[in-house]
């Protein structure tokens, strides 16, 4: 069976691609810190050594539409081309191509229905920066095939957050009973507390540290039940407008494992945001 | 209201840079325009099967054309489709981050719980 090696959570900032490239003298004064972290926390998936990638994400808006939007939705197709003309645009991401894994992406979503979560799938999907930043911060090699997962926290109406953690569990399980001698690591983002296109976006901190300080240690401490006791659809608005994107955090929290805490735990406080990253290693620390 | 149609006119001028460009520059002649030839479009469908029911409101065109992120907002346009797209039109005339931040005191005066996003 196929081993989980690593499982990874973090915030995907679209702008570290372009903090990290620009050089070196017209970079902002937060960027060496902020490269600094991301090169400790790239070390964490290279030290678990996978072969398969399957990344957790949510589209924001650029091939699901209102017309026809799925809940989760797993990508099977060969090749994956990435990101798209406004990311492009507005955070200078380079267009990208990244392999596929077809047979684990059939094996998540047979056994995904089977378990009652009614995944929609596509084979041909163009991922955007939800998954395109991690890659960049954690294997900007691009070299590795994935299996892109998409959720929607994007577009109500929602699902519940506690689907999401049950849906990290499942992809889990279903990743560990998958007929293969593959190494898979589990990689989703999201965010902690944001507000975009609201009176609190883009203030000198995140728009909620309270928030953003309490979810760090919910996700470091895989303390599911705490988080689910107080997270809601509802309470996710007092944050700030974007904070459901918390939801792929319990997502990860549910693949990570109740009470298991992370053996890498990084954050960093920029303006507009609180970025942080989490890796936890099932078969243990092999660093 | 037509939140739906908005956020529909917002995401397909952001995906487009001549659209994006022509709402820059003529945005209540591109509004009208879009209205009448692309409001209906619907993905993957041949224009003999496009929608046929779907206008803005009066003061959805008006919020349109005016460039009115404020009215868009509480009309419950989504929030990252307009700021997504605004960025696009106006931060070229500003300096670092100087839009964004004017973007966000204009809505100043809003409070919890913010206008329902949903479609």
């Amino acid at each position: 069976m196929a081993e989980v090696c690593a499982v990874v959570a973090s915030t995907h900032h679209p702008f570290y691609y372009k903090t990290s490239t620009m050089p070196e003298a017209e970079r902002p004064p937060f960027a060496a810190e902020w490269i600094a972290k991301i090169e400790s926390f790239r070390e964490t998936l290279t030290a678990a050594r996978p072969d398969v990638l399957v990344m957790v994400g949510s589209d924001h808006f650029h091939q699901l539409w209102l017309d026809n939007m799925p809940q989760f939705l797993v990508g099977k197709a060969p090749f994956f081309d990435a990101n798209w003309h406004n990311e492009e645009r507005e955070f200078g991401l380079p267009k990208m191509r990244l392999p596929g894994q077809e047979e684990l992406a059939a094996h998540l979503l047979r056994d995904g229905l089977d378990r009652d979560f009614d995944l929609a799938f596509s084979n041909e999907l163009r991922i955007d920066h939800s998954i395109t930043c991690p890659i960049i911060t954690l294997r900007p090699e691009a070299d590795l095939p994935i299996v892109p997962v998409y959720t929607n926290i994007f577009a109500p109406p929602l699902p519940q957050p506690r689907r999401f953690v049950a849906l990290g569990k499942a992809i889990r399980e279903m990743v560990e009973s998958w007929e293969s001698d593959l190494r898979v690591a589990i990689i989703g983002t999201g965010h902690l507390s944001l507000e975009l296109g609201g009176p609190r976006q883009f203030g000198p901190t995140g728009p909620d540290p309270v928030f953003d300080r309490k979810a760090v240690d919910w996700i470091a401490s895989g303390d599911i039940e705490g988080c689910l006791a107080e997270v809601s659809l509802d309470s996710l608005h007092a944050p700030g407008n974007a904070t459901h994107g918390f939801m792929d955090f319990m997502l990860m929290m549910g693949a990570a494992g109740e009470g298991v805490a992370a053996d890498f735990v990084e954050t960093v406080d920029l303006f507009h945001t609180m970025e942080a990253y989490f890796t936890w290693y099932p078969g243990g620390d092999p660093r | 209201m037509s939140k739906y149609l908005v956020d529909k006119f917002l995401y397909s001028v952001d995906r487009d840079p001549e659209l994006t460009e022509r709402y820059r520059t003529e945005p209540a002649e591109l509004v009208t325009w879009w209205e009448a030839n692309l409001a209906g479009s619907l993905l993957n469908c041949i224009p003999a099967e496009q929608t046929t029911w779907l206008a803005f409101t009066d003061e959805e065109r008006r919020a349109l054309a005016a460039h009115d992120h404020v009215a868009l907002f509480e009309l419950g346009a989504h929030p990252f489709l307009t700021l997504t797209l605004f960025i696009a039109l106006f931060e070229r005339d500003h300096g670092p981050m100087e839009y964004q931040l004017a973007y966000a005191r204009a809505l100043d005066h809003v409070t919890q719980p913010y206008p329902d996003i949903a479609t």
